[in-house]
């Protein structure tokens, strides 16, 4: 690692903003809260992928790995992040490094002319380059070239200089918001601006996800003048510095650039969460004061107040039929922790049982409000290795698995209900509305007929006594294997 | 389960229907040495032809009485025996199917009373065998023709055996009736289900030997293979006859009376509760509690494409059209994982299997009540034969080919929904209508948010990589 990159990595960890930094011994923090990666049981993702999903949802930007084809061949186009309009994000940009360009050192040289065809092709508003393991090792001086690059063709070429071994996808993901603090945000100033204009960290917008809240805000005339990064506009990351109030939605990882934004340009930020209903209320509630106390029109309490109490009566009568249906059904919640007790609570509301809950990247905050809420810590998971998963759910101590994707196959496996709750997910949930389609994705999961099918026994297995859950003989748990690691976090 | 409702009107758009007739004409089709013969005029005949050959891809031997209207007024007998005379010469089958028209079952001449005399008569016809069934176009589908030729060729050339003076039946053998929608690469994989368990099927017809697409080593004026004929008598000696779709319940019924053997019907295979019933029979006729592991395998992957493509098809609300016994073992599969039917149209009302589709109601009707109910039903996907296209264009949905004719892809004969191995395919066919079409892509509008604001936009045009 570079001096200047071991320097961004310790300063990343040194997070006064961080409640679960501030918590620990002067010695513990300089440490950072990157546990160290065990050869042969880790399978996260890299720092690299992790600034890639953070950035990777700026839509109008061409995103440049700097790397042989593995890097960005392997990830390109495989999130769900929504555009509102261009789609150039999409398209998966890499110099394709071959043997023959590191040994004769021609990387430096195959980057500078891949921005100019970039230019010349798409004339995207920046390029952002990414710099990966190979680069970074070889001693690609990125940042130099796009320095050179921008000059030569006046279109913005940012250094991502975050390569894969710097650590976790977790730690990719603050580096992003280093990287765009340094070198975005505050180069472009806003024709106007309003009192009203907040910023909104840490969303990408997975299968629109921001458009179930936009019209909300529409409503109370609040305008996301700036998005790190849901269906953003490079634009609109250049003139964050401008917004009034920053919300942070879910994500740690982030906080650094937040407290950053507040300390340069005296931006306040609060955390809120868009899952649930009383969390979304909570949110808009404490977005409308934040604006007041920054100068808006005093009334945006009042007309906050009637939407919630509107959009709640909404949501609710809305859930109202399902509820039988869900009713009365364990589940077993496992995501990436944040703010957990949202999602409980939510599900409570309609008579579903949480039997269990991960808290991985929860804040003590937040696990006290779980405890709070469920009555019992025992019902907490740090980490919960696939094959106890697997048999929680064989045991049939819940009737559905609420994750992400890496989860998937474990409760499929043991033939019970999964629902999708991470990134890879097909339907936006965010929202009042948002709530009402995943407990309708609960319903249409739980209420499957597949489940009975599939546990029906064979006609070879007819004369024994048919358990339901019991497995054919050949088929065994599945083996603890990487795919399935749950200490590889699924967002950031 | 499916209230039967007929529309009054005048009208048919876009009709669902193929004729009785053709699909007699193609049950016979899969009979070893055949021609085909419209009892007709010579139009129909070249419709159905046509229409036979887009599907399968293969010259297709049918051939026609060729009513005139003073044969039309006197009478057929004399352009029937003409026929089959010119056939003989021409194409040296082995067997002739006859089927009639609209035309002649209008007149209401008596078929099997003259042909029963021309026979009588003409000694040259010995080395032949000649079957007529009655199949009027203005009765009944395709699979309503299908199974009265089917019933025919039982009728006529399955003797009855007599009790007393029966031999042992063979007991490792089974007949096996498929019903119009099973396709030559269904009756193969249900082929190699039977014989999984040490049992011999006979398949009358069996359209995998004569339209499954293969390239002859000589050309023949007749079918291109089928069920041996001397196989057809012998089914009197099988241990049991399955029927495959309800519509051939009349036929395995004769059958089983014939050879007084059991008979089970079976009105799909597809789904995985369907083959489970299926490999059950073949179970307890092959006296075995166990199943080979290639059985095993393929029905525990069965249960994983379950599990993977019920993402997709759960809640999936699409609409069907198809004749009865398709649309049911369609539907049947599709509901196991959570599918919801909005609009099911069938082509006969012939058969009560359409009271047991998993929906509210079947319309008997036509390819317009197929767009109109899918629209009404917001459904995601269409399911028909190829003539649905102009539906799921209109309506910007995907549409999954199913049943006759399929004129606008290669391959109609290759289409296996049967077996562990064929619903799994199904499921994935469905699924993946449904990942590939663009309709789920969120848009803010679907939210009611408002645009965003142009200053946020890059000025200069980009290239969509889309
Ligand atoms: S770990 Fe390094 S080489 Fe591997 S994908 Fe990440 S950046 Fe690329």
């Amino acid at each position: 690692m570079s001096d200047a990159l071991k320097q961004t990595v310790q300063e990343a960890f040194n997070e006064p903003g961080c409640a679960t930094n501030r918590a620990k011994p002067a010695e513990a923090r300089k440490k950072g809260c990157a546990r160290p990666l065990t050869p042969g049981a880790a399978a996260g993702g890299c720092a690299f992928d992790g600034a890639m999903i953070t950035l990777q949802p700026i839509v109008d930007v061409a995103h440049l790995v700097h790397a042989p084809l593995a890097c960005g061949g392997n990830s390109w186009d495989n999130r769900g992040s929504a555009s509102s309009g261009p789609m150039l994000y999409k398209t998966g940009f890499t110099t394709d490094l071959t043997e023959l360009d590191i040994v004769m050192g021609k990387g430096e040289k195959k980057l500078y002319a891949a921005i100019r065809e970039i230019v010349q092709n798409h004339a995207p508003p920046a390029i952002f380059v990414y710099a990966t393991c190979v680069t970074a090792m070889i001693g690609d001086d990125i940042a130099a070239v796009c320095k050179a690059a921008t000059e030569a063709f006046g279109t913005p070429a940012i250094p991502v200089d975050v390569p894969g071994y710097a650590g976790s996808k977790n730690l990719g993901c603050k580096l992003a918001g280093e990287m765009m603090y340094r070198h975005v945000i505050g180069t472009v100033e806003p024709e106007r601006t309003t009192e009203c204009d907040i910023n909104i960290i840490g969303d990408y917008n997975l299968n629109g996800e921001l458009w179930q809240i936009k019209p909300l805000l529409d409503r109370l005339g609040i305008r996301i003048l700036g998005s790190l990064s849901a269906d953003a506009r490079y634009r609109q990351v250049a003139m964050m510095h401008r917004a009034r109030v920053t919300m942070l939605v879910c994500s740690h990882a982030l906080i650094g650039l937040a407290r950053k934004m507040e300390e340069t340009w005296g931006i306040p930020f609060f955390e809120g969460s868009f899952y649930g209903i009383s969390d979304t209320s909570q949110a808009l509630r404490t977005m409308c004061r934040m604006l007041v106390e920054r100068g808006a029109p005093a009334d945006l309490i009042d007309r906050c107040e009637a939407l919630i109490a509107e959009e709640e009566a909404g949501a609710r009568a809305a859930l109202a039929p399902y509820r039988p249906r869900v009713e009365g059904r364990r589940v077993l919640l496992y995501t990436g922790g944040h703010k957990s007790w949202s999602v409980v609570s939510a599900l409570q509301e309609l008579g579903i049982e949480v039997v269990g809950t991960s808290v991985r990247k929860a804040t003590e905050a937040d696990k006290a409000r779980v405890v709070q809420i469920m009555g019992d810590e025992t019902h907490m998971y740090e980490n919960m290795a696939p094959k106890d998963m697997y048999a929680t759910l064989k045991a049939a101590k819940a009737d559905i698995l609420m994750s992400g994707a890496r989860s998937q196959f474990v409760a499929l496996k043991a033939r019970t209900p999964w629902i999708d709750v991470n990134q890879e997910k097909h339907e936006p949930y965010a929202g009042y509305m948002g709530m009402v389609d995943l407990v309708r994705a609960i319903d249409r999961s739980v209420n499957n007929p597949v489940w009975e099918e599939v546990r029906r026994p064979a006609p070879w297995e007819a004369a024994r006594p048919a358990t339901g859950l019991r497995l054919a003989a050949t088929s065994q748990d599945p083996a603890p294997g990487p795919v399935n690691d749950p200490k590889d976090f699924e967002d950031c | 389960m499916a209230r039967l409702t007929r529309p009054r009107r005048a009208l048919s758009t876009n009709p669902l229907k193929s004729s009785a007739p053709l699909g007699a004409a193609m049950a016979y089709l899969g009979i070893e040495g055949a021609v085909p013969l419209f009892h007709g005029a010579q139009g129909c005949t070249a419709f159905a032809m046509v229409h036979m050959v887009r599907h399968f891809k293969e010259a297709i031997p049918l051939q026609t009485t060729a009513m005139n209207e003073v044969s039309t007024i006197l009478g057929g007998a004399e352009q029937i025996e003409e026929a089959i005379a010119n056939i003989r010469k021409r194409a040296h089958p082995r067997f002739i199917g006859i089927a009639s028209t609209a035309l002649t079952e209008t007149r209401g001449e008596d078929v099997p009373g003259e042909l029963r005399e021309i026979l009588a008569r003409r000694r040259d016809f010995g080395d032949l065998k000649v079957v007529y069934a009655s199949t009027p176009d203005f009765e009944g589908a395709l699979e309503d023709g299908w199974a009265a030729a089917v019933t025919a060729i039982v009728d006529a050339l399955v003797p009855e055996a007599d009790p007393a003076a029966r031999p042992e039946p063979t007991q490792r053998q089974v007949n096996v009736l498929p019903s119009a929608n099973v396709t030559p690469a269904e009756i193969e994989e249900i082929d190699h289900l039977i014989r999984a368990f040490g049992l011999t099927p006979i398949f009358l017809p069996d359209l995998s030997t004569a339209l499954d697409g293969h390239l002859a080593e000589d050309w023949s004026g007749r079918s291109l293979g089928g069920t041996r004929l001397d196989a057809i008598p012998a089914m009197a000696r099988s241990a049991a006859t399955f029927a495959i779709g309800e519509s051939m319940q009349g036929a395995a019924r004769l059958l089983g009376a014939r050879g007084g053997m059991p008979v089970q019907v079976f009105p799909a295979l597809t789904g995985l509760r369907a083959v489970d019933g299926f490999v059950q029979a073949l179970m307890a006729l092959a006296g075995t509690a166990d199943a080979p592991e290639a059985i095993r395998r393929d029905r525990a992957r069965l249960q994983d494409a379950m599990l993977d493509a019920h993402f997709q098809i759960g809640g999936l609300r699409y609409a069907i059209a198809a004749d009865p016994d398709l649309a049911y073992a369609l539907s049947s599969a599709l509901a196991g994982l959570g599918a919801e039917a909005v609009a099911v149209i069938t082509s006969s009302g012939a058969n009560p299997i359409v009271e047991l589709i998993p929906a509210e109601e079947a319309v008997l009707g036509d390819l317009g009540d197929l767009e109109a109910g899918a629209r009404k039903g917001c459904a995601r996907l269409l399911i028909s034969h190829a003539h649905g296209r102009h539906a799921a264009q209109a309506l910007g949905l995907p549409l999954v080919r199913a049943g006759f004719p399929i004129n606008d892809r290669l391959g109609a004969q290759d289409i296996c929904r049967v077996g562990y191995r064929g619903t799994r395919a199904f499921l994935f066919e469905i699924a993946n209508a449904v990942l590939s079409h663009p309709h789920d892509a969120a848009r803010p509008e679907d939210f009611g948010a408002a645009p965003i604001e142009p200053e946020f936009e890059h000025d200069r045009p980009q290239t969509a990589p889309h």
